[in-house]
């Protein structure tokens, strides 16, 4: 049996607009073990991002309910002092974008040299510089003795992702939140990158939560998958699995908007709609039901939960049972030419 | 870091000589000349064309141009014809003056600014903000010469705690403590008024950049490196907000000049400001363009002095 690193019980993230809260994570509940990598894959503003901030306690005007344990401590439950303890040592986070989550005035070495200097107070400043050299280099940055004293303007894309990560691995975290790691990047650097974090776990022997919006990279990368859809997750199961036998609508529907190279198709397969916006989320029912019309209403579950269905495959309602797509030839309104 | 100085500062000449020429035009543009009015009204008129002649006053505006530039050049400012002498000597005095009450009330404008500016971007939208902000608008709102007279008013007059005239105690011996003591007191009420009125730009600056600054991926990143909420504030917030304050330093210096006009009048402050006042109404042409050259000087040094500031706190203005 693997060893549990996070579990998340019923985590709810909510928001307050004017007055009445909304929930951006509903219900979330999943675990993350050792030398694994979870993808969390959804569309834009699912919530897969407000779901990492969640958990690093990132939110500064959040409500959050549920359970956060880490490694059996509960993180929704400390104090700011006791999770700065734990951020950036215990958990490490890539972030998104990495133009812009530089700090633009600080040395390359000082801005990973914080992190050292925050969770190991007896390091000297020769000791700190020592192991930022070795990180750089770790991630591949060439030149590193020389890049250390630059400004983040003074490197390029891929160079600065690969700061963000020499910044979160920097005290070898067991738990690494990459938050779309590779979207700000090109397509040669995007393989690098997943490389290099692909190596990283193994060398450290940590649990990964990946969230993307790119299958491929899930099919390339991941132990497990997530899927997420409005706040929710809908479908969770080994990679394999998800791949060969995806069960929720949405999965399908993910699965079946990426084009494939080895069929002929003049049409791109596209979901009805968007992602509701978080004042507009259906607050009863299966929240997919908006696109798939359809699909009868006597299909969704009043209280759609998530069931297990084999083990370790789990999927939430019960409208996937007798799902299939309308013939696309004649339902012209939900394909985009 | 040189090399972007040196450059920057060799921008200045060909800025500082447009200055000039204009300064000069505008003078001249002016009606009438220092023998319009001052003179006995039974002077032959014919006998002031001549002296006109003979001061040179009838040639083109380009050969006084060059008399008066190359007079500068050298130092040399020109005759006052009011006071009948020097305008170097007559500027002597009261640029130092001026001088001090700018730095006091830079001094004071910061003092306020950045414990405010900071209070009310870090608790934005508090009770606290709304305090503050409401000062700014009062600030904004209110006429310099007007409020000036109240603080004179109240604190000159009524209170009796500062003095209502003058750079000086008469009679203090020059050199001694007591002189420096009694000319930051006369400083200060002129300096306080004035800082109290133009800070309000600075302040809302700081707040809108530390509200900006806030919400910057930079600062999550800090944040999960485990940075304390301090830390944050005054490693990365605080310092990133600062640079927009620099680059607004040269417009401060700017700012000063035009308020120390007012403000040396109302106080009777014998300064820069005061000078360009009485020499306009006198019709004073040398002391008149040599005062606003310096001021027009001035205003170009600080765009270089907040150039040079921003190129050493910001490494991406940096030129290799």
């Amino acid at each position: 049996m693997a060893e549990k690193l996070l579990e998340l019980n019923n985590l709810k993230t909510s928001f307050r607009i004017k007055d009445d809260y909304y929930a951006a994570v509903d219900e979330v509940s999943l675990t993350v073990n050792k030398n694994e990598i979870l993808a969390i894959v959804g569309e834009s503003g699912c919530g897969k991002s407000a779901l990492a901030f969640s958990i690093m306690g990132l939110h500064t005007r959040a409500k959050i309910e549920g359970d956060i344990l880490f490694k059996g401590n509960n993180l929704a439950k400390m104090s700011p002092s006791e999770i700065n303890k734990i951020r950036g040592k215990d958990i490490g986070f890539i972030f998104q974008d990495p133009l812009t989550s530089l700090n633009p005035l600080m040395e390359i070495k000082d801005q990973i040299g914080e992190t050292l200097l925050l969770h190991n107070k007896n390091m000297s400043k020769t000791q700190r510089y020592e192991r930022v050299l070795d990180l750089l280099n770790k991630v591949g940055i060439p030149r590193a003795e020389h890049v250390m004293n630059q400004f983040p303007h003074e490197l390029s894309g891929g160079m600065r992702q690969r700061v963000v990560i020499a910044m979160a691995i920097a005290n070898k975290p067991e738990l690494l939140i990459a938050d779309e790691p590779t979207t700000a990047l090109d397509v040669t650097i995007q393989s690098q990158i997943l490389e290099l974090i692909n190596k990283l776990k193994n060398e450290m022997d940590s649990g990964i939560i990946l969230i993307t919006h790119d299958l491929g990279v899930v099919a390339e990368m991941a132990d497990r998958v997530a899927v997420m859809y409005a706040g929710q997750i809908v479908e969770i199961a080994d990679v394999k699995t998800l791949f060969e036998n995806p069960l929720h609508p949405y999965t399908k529907s993910l699965l079946n908007s990426v084009p494939n190279a080895n069929e002929e198709q003049d049409k791109l397969h596209v979901i009805q709609g968007i992602v509701p916006s978080l004042q507009n989320l259906p607050r009863e029912g299966c929240r997919f039901a908006d696109r798939i019309p359809w699909v009868d209403e006597s299909e969704h579950d009043k209280h759609p939960e998530l069931n297990e269905i084999e083990p370790g495959h789990h999927v939430r309602c019960s409208c996937y049972k007798h799902f299939s797509f309308p013939d696309e030839s004649k339902e012209g309104q939900h394909v985009l030419s | 870091m040189w090399k972007f100085s040196v450059r920057r500062t060799l921008i200045m000449i060909p800025q500082i000589f447009l200055l000039s020429i204009l300064i000069f035009v505008l003078a001249q543009l002016m009606p009438g000349d220092a023998l319009s009015g001052t003179v006995d009204p039974n002077v032959d008129p014919e006998r002031l064309d001549e002296i006109r002649e003979q001061m040179g006053w009838n040639d083109p505006w380009h050969e006084q141009y060059a008399r008066w530039m190359g007079g500068v050049l050298q130092g040399d400012l020109g005759q006052s014809f009011r006071f009948k002498m020097p305008v170097t000597e007559l500027i002597g005095q009261r640029i130092v003056n001026s001088f001090w009450l700018s730095v006091a009330t830079l001094i004071l404008t910061y003092l306020i600014a950045i414990p405010l500016g900071i209070t009310s971007g870090r608790y934005s939208d508090t009770f606290r903000d709304q305090l503050i902000t409401g000062y700014t608008y009062v600030g904004f709102a209110t006429p310099l010469f007007i409020f000036a007279l109240v603080m004179l008013w109240i604190f000159g007059f009524q209170l009796g705690w500062f003095p209502t005239s003058g750079s000086v105690e008469p009679g203090v011996e020059p050199g001694t403590f007591n002189y420096f003591m009694s000319k930051v007191y006369h400083l200060l009420l002129p300096a306080l008024s004035m800082a109290l009125i133009t800070t309000y730009g600075t302040i809302q600056y700081l707040r809108n950049e530390i509200i900006d600054t806030k919400q910057k991926d930079f600062i999550l990143t800090a944040r999960a490196k485990g940075a304390s909420e301090s830390r944050v504030y005054n490693r990365h917030i605080f310092r990133n907000s600062l640079l927009p304050i620099a680059a607004f330093f040269g417009f401060e210096i700017t700012n000063l000049i035009g308020g120390s006009i007012f403000i040396e009048n109302i106080f009777g402050y014998p300064g820069m400001g005061q000078l360009l006042v009485e020499s306009i109404s006198l019709r004073d042409y040398t002391v008149l363009t040599a005062v606003t050259l310096i001021f027009g000087v001035a205003s170009i040094l600080g765009a270089l002095l907040s150039d040079i500031i921003l190129s050493i706190v910001d490494p991406r203005i940096r030129i290799k």
